[in-house]
């Protein structure tokens, strides 16, 4: 066997620490170079393995027999709020085929480029109204309450037909299901939480439905016998959480990151129509899914010079994929002309995020409207990262303007 | 009989998970059905100017359900 890779432990704490805020864990290139599978200890002492390299990452999640199951035996939880959202019955995202395909496919024409497109108009809206809240504010002012985090609540809430009124709500109990730093019992009390508002909601959708996604599944797939109420529940906790957590953080870390790097700002600035490749870039760079993508070995295979046995946990990393150099030149370099679209930072295969075409025009028109209303715009003191979330963000970002 | 020679550019909605990565990169290739949200093809034979978005969306669809030259990519 080979010598442990440079001071690193041989089967080290994951998540590793990330001491830059704006960048992976250092230890990815290292791994990537030596020990491109590495042994990982998790959270409840359990062992897995991490994958570092992009193809390696990639095939992982194009290769069923890499199961997304979270009910089998072996499946790697990277802390108790990910066992916790398996709670209850468990969200297709945690599902192989069919039953996965089955759901997904139930969801694929809401979220279709087209009526993701035809929703501009309503998403610029939202964005105009909580700018006009942000200027209102004293300055400093936290980007993350006043912008980053309303916008995409008020845009999923909209669209899942949520009260947004329930923002302080559904948003409290999102974040404490996901956060690392709850126990089992806090995010397992979070899901039950949540199981019964989208419950609540979906059984007046029932009686009365209206233009959302959430009376769709009732209409359309709970009626017909296509689907229980427990997976309407299921699933709409995904759309609900995973549309507002996952948006709010990459609208606040993008604009941490611009800020950061004044002349790929001012290049932005000077040409509005890169924004779509620097949301590409910006989506690389962070890769905000940053303990990776969770599987387990249904048989023995073959992969980064090891042998994963069936039963096992992989641990797909997103960010040292995103920042291979053999895919991705200088990878450290915050670039926005450079062709990111090959990064995976919605992952890869058939679980890949369905909500892709609504986040990237939720960041698009969400920075764009920032940076050309605000062309003062600035970091104040006191920005709060926010290592301890399942999705990399910030808890506060102070800027002024 | 013959097989009539394979189209250069095929889809296989089956496949398809809606990820709108070929809209995306190819509008006037690729729609996404009305109905269910996975991939329809316009064109399967584009002209030159648009073959490079089409192989685009092949490299990038998350499912393998784009067919270039009549062969799976990778």
């Amino acid at each position: 066997m080979s010598q442990p890779a440079g001071t690193i432990a041989h089967s080290p704490d994951f998540p590793l620490d990330r001491p830059e805020p704006l960048a992976p864990p250092q230890e990815y290139q290292l791994l990537r170079q030596e020990r491109p599978a590495s042994r990982i200890t998790l959270y409840d002492g359990s062992q897995a393995w991490l994958l570092t390299r992009y193809e390696d990452v990639r095939s992982v999640l194009t290769d069923l027999r890499f199961s997304a199951d979270a009910r089998r035996d072996g499946f790697p939880f990277v802390s108790p709020a990910v066992r916790a959202s398996v709670g209850g019955r468990t969200p297709f995202f945690r599902m192989d085929p069919p039953d996965h395909d089955r759901i997904r496919r139930m969801l694929t024409r809401d979220f279709m480029v087209k009526n993701i497109e035809a929703l501009r108009p309503q998403i610029q809206q939202i964005v105009d109204g909580f700018l006009e809240n942000l200027l209102a504010q004293p300055q400093p002012a936290d980007l993350v309450r006043e912008f980053a985090l309303p916008i995409p609540s008020a845009v999923i809430a909209r669209l899942l037909g949520v009260p947004y009124e329930d923002h302080e709500y559904f948003q409290s109990r999102g974040q404490r299901m996901l956060s690392r730093d709850s126990t089992l019992q806090e995010s397992a009390q979070s899901v039950v939480d949540l199981r019964e508002y989208i419950g609540r909601l979906a059984e007046s959708r029932l009686t009365d439905p209206g233009d959302d996604v959430l009376s769709r599944l009732v209409v359309e797939r709970e009626a017909t016998g296509e689907l229980d109420r427990e997976d309407v529940k299921s699933t709409g906790l995904l759309l609900l959480v995973a549309g507002h957590e996952t948006t709010a953080n990459m609208i606040a870390l993008s604009v941490a990151t611009l800020l950061g790097h004044p002349e790929q700002l001012a290049a932005l600035r000077a040409d509005p129509a890169l924004i779509g490749n620097a949301v590409e870039e910006l989506l690389r760079f962070l890769s905000v899914v940053h303990s990776g993508v969770p599987r387990v070995a249904l048989e023995d295979i073959e992969i980064a010079g090891v042998t994963v046995r069936a039963g096992e946990g992989v641990i797909a990393s997103i960010p040292a994929a995103n920042w291979d150099p053999e895919h991705f030149a200088t990878p450290e370099d915050f670039d926005i002309h450079r062709d990111a679209r090959r990064h995976i930072a919605f992952g890869f295969g058939i679980h890949q995020c369905l909500g892709q075409p609504l986040a990237r025009v939720e960041l698009e028109i969400a920075l764009t409207t920032l940076l050309r209303r605000l062309p003062g715009l600035r970091l104040a003191d006191g920005a709060e990262y926010a290592p301890e979330k399942a999705v990399y963000g910030l808890h506060r970002l102070p800027v002024a303007w | 009989m013959s097989a009539a020679p394979a189209p250069w550019l095929a889809v296989d909605p089956e496949r398809c998970i809606g990820s709108g990565r070929c809209v995306l990169s190819a509008p006037a290739v690729f729609d996404q059905g009305d109905e269910d949200g996975l991939v329809r093809l316009l064109d399967p034979a584009p002209p030159d100017a648009l073959r490079a978005g089409a192989r685009n969306a092949a490299a990038l669809c998350p499912s393998g359900a784009i067919l270039v030259g009549g062969a799976a990519p990778q």
